[in-house]
């Protein structure tokens, strides 16, 4: 089936890189409702690009097996959403389209990497929609825009058709506007894929109790120090007392590994890019290079007209870790952290059932705020550490300061993904929405 | 540090043309986030828990594949059923 578009009608928000009206129609759990997708998600007959230039003119020969999961459940596709070039950013700045504006603030970014999916639900443009998640892509602009994302445990998700970015970090997820909707979402698009590797046979089964009596949620200090806007760390404190007058207690802890998470997330997943980015080449697919030059002429040329400041910025950081002389003292010692991390969390867990903090250190910035990578890079520093260990992790709305969204973060243990949605489904009822 | 020489050797190796305009700024930059990486010097070499690794095989079974002719229309140039690609020997 072709797509058919595109499709001209009011994107304020520049949400879509391509807008189109795919109803292939027919029932299911999904049947009738518009889904947005995000652009690095493979659409057979629907232009996929990553928001980069280089895969301009490309159009996938196949589906994702997500994208085949939601049509067989009788959802339409809306179009492909806007994002940081390969997924590579926290505001969809570093888009070959153009920013993303934020619904709730148009004169700031909706975070990233996802943005276009997150905006096109928080206007109201589709209810729900599909964003992936390598250090917090889809927890990130859920926070900054006002709705719900889940982030699935690793293996949870097929990531077949998924334009690979880092993948020992990423999952494809569900953003909505209630926590009932992503859960739907989640249960669809959960169902086994052999062609994904890391993907265990663990069906979604959902499960929304809004029950917490008795859960024993962890705070762990560090989500709170510095760098955390203390307005956002309030309105996130005064949403964890909500669940514990519902009956949740709350348990003291730390995680030292945080000092240097986000160092090891930056150096794994540029490493993971230089090579997951090395197939685009204008050879195959997309921008196609001149085939008169010599081979590293040719390729050099189209991958610096191709890709975006950002993108090659990550490909030679990366490069240099991996190099030799480098390896030791950046990707290995970025594994070990990594482990460390993750020995944290299973440590925390086995005194409580969920962590909680916010989920952005800040509530949206203004497009054009953030000029130095490296401060770009400090916002993510409470999504990542979720991604290095594998766990579930959901973003759900929890107030406002200064009139802008506010997230609150839930991590679960690995496979726990039911718990940590019941868990935000509890507080979205508590909280009265 | 890194110097704009080493930059431009990684660019290399990585199939990227950087302009010279720009080698100064992402060598401040690159700098400045390897500064950041430092952190990681203080995480012991043999830290944590490593998994057990070990790798599982399939059976290589035949499975349906792309249709040759879809796979060959999207790069400019193909040629009985190759893709043309730019000249490996100088």
């Amino acid at each position: 089936m072709k797509a058919q578009g595109p499709v001209t009608g009011e994107d304020p928000f520049n949400a879509f890189i391509t807008r189109c009206e795919w109803k292939p129609g027919g029932k299911g759990m999904l049947a009738g409702i518009m889904v947005a997708v995000k652009d690095n998600i493979s659409t057979r007959g629907i232009p996929t690009s990553c928001g980069s230039r280089i895969l301009e003119g490309y159009t996938p020969p196949y589906n994702a097996h997500v994208v085949d999961l939601i049509l067989r459940e009788g959802a339409g596709i809306a179009g492909k959403t806007n994002m940081d070039e390969f997924g590579m950013g926290s505001s969809t700045e570093n888009s070959a389209f153009g920013p993303t504006k934020n619904p709730a603030d148009p004169s700031r970014v909706p975070g990233g990497s996802s943005g276009g999916s997150a905006a096109a639900v928080a206007a109201g443009m589709v209810p729900m929609a599909l964003g992936s998640d390598t250090g917090g892509s889809i927890r990130c602009p859920a926070a900054f825009c006002g709705i719900v994302g889940l982030k699935p445990s690793y293996g949870r998700v097929s990531r077949y058709g998924l334009v690979a970015y880092a993948n020992s970090l990423e999952q494809i997820g569900p953003l909505a506007r209630t926590v009932r909707e992503v859960s739907l979402l989640m249960e669809v698009i959960s169902r086994y894929d052999p062609r994904d590797s890391t993907m265990g046979d663990r069906p979604f089964t959902p499960r929304l109790t809004g029950e917490v009596k008795g859960l024993r949620i962890g705070a762990p200090a560090e989500f709170f120090g510095a760098g955390v806007d203390p307005a956002v760390g309030e309105s996130v404190r005064e949403a964890i007392g909500l669940l514990e007058q519902s009956g949740a207690c709350v348990v003291p802890c730390s995680m030292p590994s945080m000092a240097y998470a986000l160092a090891a997330y930056y150096v794994t997943c540029t490493s993971e890019a230089s090579s997951n980015l090395a197939r685009f080449d204008g050879v195959r697919y997309g921008t196609p290079d001149d085939i008169r030059k010599p081979w590293h002429d040719a390729f050099r040329e189209v991958r610096a007209k191709g890709f975006g400041e950002e993108v090659r910025r990550r490909i030679l950081l990366g490069t240099f870790a991996l190099s030799a002389g480098y390896y030791g003292k950046y990707y290995a010692k970025a594994q070990a952290a990594r482990r460390n991390v993750s020995a944290d969390f299973a440590r925390i867990f086995r005194d409580v059932d969920v962590i909680a903090g916010p989920t952005m250190p800040t509530v949206a910035f203004r497009i054009g705020e953030k000029t130095d990578p490296l401060s770009m890079y400090l916002s993510d520093i409470l999504t990542v550490p979720a991604n290095l260990a594998g766990i579930p992790a959901v973003s759900v709305p929890c107030g406002k300061v200064n009139g802008l969204p506010v997230g609150l973060q839930i991590m679960g243990k690995p496979l726990e993904d039911e718990r940590v949605l019941d868990v935000a489904y509890a507080y979205e009822q508590g909280a009265g929405r | 540090m890194v110097s704009p020489d080493d930059v431009e050797k990684i660019a290399n190796l990585a199939d990227i043309r950087l302009s010279g305009d720009r080698l100064g700024e992402f060598t401040r930059e690159f700098n400045a986030i390897l500064e950041y990486f430092d952190i990681l010097d203080t995480v012991a070499e043999e830290a944590g828990e490593k998994r057990g690794e070990f790798n599982i095989m399939r059976e290589d079974e035949v499975t349906p594949s792309l249709p040759q002719g879809e796979v060959l229309a999207l790069p400019r140039d193909s040629e009985e059923g190759f893709i043309r690609a730019p000249r490996v020997m100088e």
